[in-house]
């Protein structure tokens, strides 16, 4: 007869708890992947500044470890040093 | 000036296009001049959901593309007097709207009316991006179900850094309308709870809109729910939020279940 007795049984409580180890999982991947445009974007700057490279040579790579990730940057740049200048990125 | 409102939600399917006639239509009745901008450009509904589909001649695109005057593309809704609608494009793709002419049309917009309710298109792409552009305010239209929170809160955090306001160093106001919202799925456990959102995302509440048929009779009929259902529980939740955003302290109620003897006695919907 547990039609008459009603206990809060039902699925919201898996809902909610999928939820929030998920937005906590989105978050940091987020957060992440904004830091790496900043730096990309930074360090083609810096180094644009001072060196004509091309875009498309300049490599950024990322391997997570458990509690820290490394930032490997592979730009090349052309024996032909452009002047220092403003340069557009 | 007036101010400009996005209504946003990543997820399609969860109110937007209602919302945003309700409260724009809701707003008007109190007099204040309204315009609803359709930012969904191919999949253009909101004329629908107003009921001036066929008076349609010009859209959003047009007036962006500078073809057309902002007035003739205007549509005014006769039951008020004080809304517009702005349509969007049933053709012309997404890549029509530049950024510097919606900045154009939103600030002529901005001059003519009190209120610029921007229609947002589902997702985060360039469309949903130039729909938050320029907002003063968002509201972020959001069900009680996981993949509609989840993609609310990614909405979230895009509104923190995408609008122009925001880039200038300035703050959206935003906030959250919970639609959809069934109290006797919440009672039994089904459903999340308005507190189980709000944990998740933490931004102010503007309204809880229950679940009812109400919406989709007015949809049929092509009218917003705040003109041709005023007396419906849908409705009041509107009218209550566009009074919240009106910037009037209005008391919030989660709607509570409204059983009668014989569910409660077999203790679940006859769904």
């Amino acid at each position: 007869m547990n039609h008459f007795i009603q206990t809060p049984t039902g699925s919201a409580p898996v809902a909610r708890a999928r939820l929030q180890s998920l937005l906590e999982y989105d978050r940091s991947l987020i957060s992440h992947a904004d830091l790496l445009s900043v730096l990309r974007e930074e360090i083609f700057a810096l180094v644009g500044r001072h060196a004509g490279i091309d875009a498309n040579k300049v490599h950024f790579m990322v391997v997570r470890g458990s509690t820290t990730a490394t930032l490997t940057v592979d730009i090349e740049i052309p024996f032909r040093v452009r002047p220092t200048g403003p340069v557009c990125v | 000036m007036g101010k400009v409102i996005v209504v946003t939600s990543g997820k399609g399917g969860v109110g937007k296009t209602t919302s945003t006639a309700a409260l724009g239509a809701a707003l008007a009745r109190g007099g204040q001049h309204v315009v609803v901008v359709d930012f969904d450009v191919g999949l253009r509904n909101l004329d629908l959901v107003m009921g001036a589909e066929r008076r349609v001649v010009f859209d959003l695109t047009n007036v962006v593309q500078g073809t057309v005057k902002l007035s003739q593309a205007l549509l005014l809704d006769e039951r008020l007097g004080t809304l517009y609608l702005l349509p969007a494009s049933r053709t012309r793709g997404k890549e029509a709207l530049t950024e510097d002419g919606v900045a154009r049309v939103i600030s002529e917009l901005r001059d003519q009316f009190d209120w610029v309710i921007c229609d947002s298109p589902a997702g985060i792409e360039r469309g949903a991006i130039l729909a938050m552009r320029f907002a003063d305010e968002a509201v972020v239209v959001v069900n009680p179900e996981v993949s509609s929170v989840r993609d609310s809160s990614r909405i979230l955090g895009l509104l923190d850094f995408k609008p122009l306001k925001a880039e200038t160093g300035g703050r959206l106001d935003r906030h959250l309308l919970i639609t959809r919202f069934d109290p006797a799925r919440v009672a039994c456990g089904e459903m999340l709870s308005v507190d189980d959102i709000r944990e998740v995302l933490p931004v102010p509440l503007l309204g809880i809109i229950p679940e009812s048929e109400d919406v989709l009779r007015a949809s049929n009929l092509g009218a917003p729910i705040t003109v041709c259902g005023r007396e419906s529980a849908v409705s009041r939740a509107y009218v209550d939020a566009a009074r919240r955003i009106n910037g009037e302290w209005v008391e919030m109620t989660v709607p509570c279940e409204n059983k009668s003897l014989l569910t409660k006695l077999l203790g679940r919907r006859a769904a």
